[in-house]
C-alpha cells in the first residue's frame, strides 16, 4: 500500500468492457514526510474518494481483492482514506485539523 | 514491456536447475530516440536473435512466462520478440546501430567446450617444435 | 494503471513468443496529467482497443490484468493498452480535453 492525494480525475469512454463502471482517480503519490513526489498513478475508486483527498492505494494483483474490482482486469485501487498519519511520533497529516 | 537493443551474449554454466537451455543475452534498453538509456541489463531469450538486434522485452514476473518449457524459474527479464520496424515520432528508428548485418546464424554456444587432447606421442610433439 | 501517449508502432511478426503472434503493438510514453513524459524509456503496449499515434490512452502494467483482458492464461504479457483518454481532471481544471484538442 502506498500513500497519495487525489489530483484529479480521468474520464475515458471507450476502454475494455471489464474496465466500465469504474471511477479512475488521478493519484500522485507522497513520501515518507507528506511531500508530493513526481509519480502518479490510475487507480480504480472503491472508497468515494475525491480531489484533495489523502488515500492509500494498493497495486498489482492485490489491486483485485476489493469487491469492487475483485476479479477485473484492475492494476491499481484506493481502498482508504486516510485521516491522519505520523512518522516516529510525529503528525505528518490530520485531516480535520485545517 | 520495453524497446532494447541486444548488444551480446553471456554465457554462465553453472545455473539454478531449469535454466540450463535458456540462452542469456546482454540487452540495452532504448529511448525514445532509439539510444542506449545508459542501462545494461541480462534477459533471458528463446528466440533467434543476436548482438545488432532491435528487440521488445518484458521484465518482472511475466519475463519467466516467455520461456517454451520451464516458466517456473527466477528470469526477470527475457526477450519477447524481433523489431522488424519500429517508427517512433515519425522518425524509423536505426535497425541496428552495431553497423553488423542481422546476427541470424549463430553458432549454439552451448555446445560442449574444446577439449585439449593429450598428444598421443609425447615424441610427435617434440619434433613438431 | 497509467496515462500514456502513443508515439510510434514496432512491426514485429516474423520472431516472438508465440503468445505475440497477431496483436498490434505500439510504442506508447508514459505521461504526467499534464501531459508531460515521464522518464526517458518508451513501453511497447499490446493495444486491445484499436489506438493509434497521437492518441492519449490508459495503460495497465500488470500481467495478471493483461492476461485477463487478453483471456490468454500464462502468456508473458504485462503492458496493455485497454481505454482512450477522453478528459483528465486536474485540481478542478481540464487538462487534457480530447475533444477540444481534435
Amino acid at each position: 500500500m502506498l500513500i497519495g492525494e487525489v489530483v484529479g480525475s480521468v474520464v475515458s469512454s471507450r476502454k475494455d468492457e471489464q474496465l466500465e463502471s469504474f471511477k479512475l482517480l488521478v493519484v500522485q503519490v507522497r513520501d515518507h514526510s507528506n511531500q508530493p513526489k513526481d509519480q502518479y498513478v490510475v487507480a480504480v475508486d472503491s472508497v468515494g474518494a475525491g480531489t484533495g483527498d489523502l488515500v492509500l492505494y494498493a497495486t498489482g494483483s492485490s489491486a483485485r481483492q476489493t469487491t469492487t474490482t475483485k476479479d477485473k482486469p484492475c492494476d491499481a485501487v484506493v481502498m482508504a482514506i486516510v485521516d491522519s498519519w505520523g512518522v516516529g511520533g510525529e503528525n505528518v497529516y490530520e485531516k480535520w485539523s485545517s | 514491456m520495453y524497446l532494447g537493443r541486444v548488444t551480446g551474449r553471456l554465457v554462465a554454466t553453472v545455473r539454478y536447475e531449469g535454466m540450463d537451455d535458456v540462452k542469456l543475452q546482454l540487452l540495452e534498453p532504448l529511448d525514445e530516440a532509439g539510444g542506449p538509456t545508459g542501462e545494461q541489463l541480462v534477459a533471458a531469450c528463446a528466440l533467434s536473435v543476436g548482438p545488432g538486434d532491435l528487440v521488445h522485452y518484458v521484465d518482472g514476473r511475466e519475463a519467466a512466462l516467455a520461456l517454451p518449457d520451464e516458466t517456473f524459474v527466477p528470469v526477470d527479464v527475457a526477450i519477447t520478440g524481433f523489431v522488424e520496424q519500429a517508427d517512433v515520432n515519425g522518425e524509423e528508428l536505426p535497425l541496428d546501430a552495431l553497423g553488423r548485418p542481422a546476427a541470424r546464424e549463430e553458432p549454439d554456444v552451448r555446445e560442449e567446450p574444446a577439449v585439449w587432447e593429450e598428444p598421443d606421442d609425447p615424441q610427435a610433439e617434440e619434433v613438431q617444435r | 494503471m497509467i496515462l500514456a501517449e502513443v508515439i510510434g508502432t514496432v512491426v514485429s511478426p516474423s520472431v516472438q513468443v508465440p503468445a505475440l503472434g497477431g496483436r498490434k503493438l505500439l510504442v506508447v510514453r508514459p505521461v504526467r496529467p499534464d501531459g508531460t513524459a515521464v522518464g526517458p524509456k518508451p513501453r511497447i503496449a499490446i493495444d486491445t482497443v484499436g489506438a493509434g499515434v497521437g492518441d492519449r490512452v490508459l495503460v495497465i502494467d500488470e500481467g495478471n490484468a493483461g492476461r485477463q483482458i487478453l483471456e490468454a492464461p500464462g502468456a508473458p504479457v504485462k503492458t496493455l493498452i485497454v481505454g482512450f483518454v477522453d478528459e483528465v481532471e486536474l485540481g478542478g481544471e481540464r487538462v487534457y480535453d480530447h475533444g477540444a484538442e481534435a
